[in-house]
């Protein structure tokens, strides 16, 4: 079977017609199937309101937080459909990072990494807690600038580095994937680019879903990309082929900058 | 001419006298607006100062002869106002530990749930409830706890009726306090798959904890100086009484008596003195905690 944007071999999540609405048949999100590719940055792009975000939040259920908020599809997490793990067990398996870096601000750098284990009351001996820090810190690349000052409170950071402290919280619990909001919205250059080289790293070990309204950013970084107009999902494939050579016209005037 | 070079100098002057004149209005006012609590403060150190002492604060109230008798002979009165300051701490923490969790657990449940009929039914009574007066939830306290509960004058009848004035202040400073922390950090909480009860006592609660204990320091000051409740439930007291089913005695109670007795009048200004402190202090302190979060 030729792989296709709904055709990928052994995906780590399959997004099957999924639709979501925040009124009742008002739909954000429309019958979007799309199968994500494992070990790959996949970059979700679009217009602002194209329900680029509202998309990636219906795969941790974030939307059961909020009422009247319709949710209709299926949603396969290596296999599994999301629906039937409870929220806590999704959670942990997709990882989510923020538009804005929202460490906690009552927690230290130390205390913000583990808190995944810590809020949800699982003991870890100290050496296996000190393991966790150390291994999430290195993976976002910030143990050799926080180190010293792990007791820190987490907000004292700066905001790039705050959002790798975000990153590392998530990547704590081994996630299956990451869901990352426009993660570098909030960040000046320097940092932005810090975070994209790490999300290229990443995906060694972790499979990353990426909203983002940056174009040029999606091509440096993603293997694949999503284009997403009104609620639908336009095309979908390698990112390289969608950039020079996009097949809905659609696509390629928002890769043009005819509108976005 | 152009129009900047009509302003005249009798015309310039005119203005400058009119901000100067404004200026000055605004300083006396706020002059008046101050004066009050500077004047009652020297006023109750000016007087009540002399009474202060360790005696003062260890010891149970003279009874009217020997206050007499010292008074007599120009001695300070014997005696301290001790059954007043336990009387006062113990229906405080038990008011405290009633309205806390209920206020706190009201304010979170209207935080979670803003435009439900039952929330705003909720909000509305929590406000009209602050403006009971203070009397009335005696008069409650007496009929509920005083007759049925412990067939008497009692500590815990005080404390039900000062809770209850607590309450709506710490149902209002939960909800407020909480509608500020930003919803990205809840966010963050509820991705990591923390479940909806942790999120709220380990993330939400922790986050939001100066501003609650702001609203709880507050309700606090407010009730340590209640007096209309407090005479028809807790009644007073001669002696230290740390039992919750017998009548007890409060600081702003015997300042009440003390302003009955001639042979006392003396310890009006230092009970006051004292009072004014414990209030001035927790109104400071949570002033400090409420700054510290900004």
């Amino acid at each position: 079977m030729k792989e296709d944007s709904v055709n990928i071999k052994d995906p780590v999540l399959s997004i099957r017609n999924l639709s979501v609405a925040y009124d009742k048949g008002n739909y954000a999100v429309k019958d979007v199937s799309a199968d994500i590719k494992r070990n790959a940055v996949t970059a979700i792009m679009g217009p602002s309101g194209c329900g680029k975000s509202t998309m990636l939040r219906a795969i941790n259920r974030m939307h059961e937080l909020y009422e009247n908020i319709e949710t209709k599809g299926s949603l396969i997490l290596n296999g599994k459909d999301i629906t039937d793990m409870p929220t806590i067990q999704l959670r942990r398996m997709a990882g989510m990072v923020f538009q804005r870096p929202n460490p906690f601000p009552t927690l230290s750098i130390y205390d913000n990494v583990i808190a995944g284990y810590k809020l949800n009351g699982i003991r870890l001996k100290k050496k296996e807690r000190d393991e966790v820090v150390e291994r999430s810190l290195r993976d976002v690349t910030l143990w050799d600038e926080v180190k010293d000052t792990l007791h820190r409170k987490g907000t004292f950071l700066s905001g790039g580095q705050q959002q790798r402290l975000c990153i590392a919280r998530a990547l704590a619990f081994d996630p299956e994937v990451i869901l990352l909001d426009e993660p570098t919205s909030a960040l000046d250059p320097v940092a932005t680019s810090k975070i994209e080289d790490l999300l290229v790293k990443l995906k060694e070990n972790y499979s990353i879903l990426m909203v983002t309204h940056n174009m040029s950013q999606a091509a440096r970084i993603s293997d694949y990309s999503m284009f997403m107009y009104l609620g639908e999902l336009v095309e979908y494939g390698k990112t390289k082929d969608m950039f020079t050579n996009p097949k809905d016209r659609r696509t390629e005037e928002y890769l043009t900058g005819k509108f976005g | 001419m152009n129009a900047a070079a009509k302003i005249t100098a009798a015309n310039l002057s005119r203005r400058t006298l009119k901000d100067k004149l404004f200026k000055g209005l605004v300083l006396f006012l706020s002059l008046i607006t101050i004066s009050p609590i500077v004047l009652i403060i020297y006023k109750l150190v000016a007087k009540g100062y002399r009474q202060i002492s360790l005696d003062f604060i260890i010891k149970t109230p003279p009874n009217t002869f020997e206050a007499m008798t010292a008074l007599s002979n120009g001695e300070l009165i014997p005696g301290g106002i001790a059954n007043g300051i336990t009387g006062t701490l113990l229906m405080v923490v038990l008011a405290s530990v009633i309205a806390i969790p209920v206020g706190v657990i009201t304010g979170i449940y209207l935080y979670e749930n803003p435009g439900k009929p039952l929330a705003n039914l909720t909000r509305s009574i929590s406000d009209i409830l602050q403006g009971v007066p203070s009397i009335v939830l005696g008069l409650i306290a007496y009929m509920w706890i005083v007759k049925p509960i412990t067939s008497g004058f009692s500590a815990l009848a005080g404390s039900v009726s000062l809770s209850i004035m607590m309450l709506p202040m710490i149902v209002r400073s939960t909800e407020e306090t909480l509608k500020m922390i930003p919803q990205s950090i809840k966010e963050a909480a509820v991705a990591l798959g923390v479940p909806y009860y942790k999120v709220i006592l380990r993330v939400l609660i922790p986050t939001g904890f100066s501003g609650l204990l702001t609203g709880i320091l507050l309700g606090i000051s407010r009730i340590l100086g209640e007096t209309a409740p407090l005479m028809l439930t807790a009644l007073g007291s001669s002696v230290i009484n740390l039992d919750i089913t017998k009548p007890t005695s409060a600081i702003p109670l015997l300042i009440w008596e003390f302003y009955n007795d001639p042979n006392m009048v003396d310890l009006i200004w230092s009970s006051s003195l004292l009072l004014m402190g414990m209030v001035l202090t927790l109104n400071l302190v949570s002033k400090r905690i409420a700054a510290r979060t900004k």
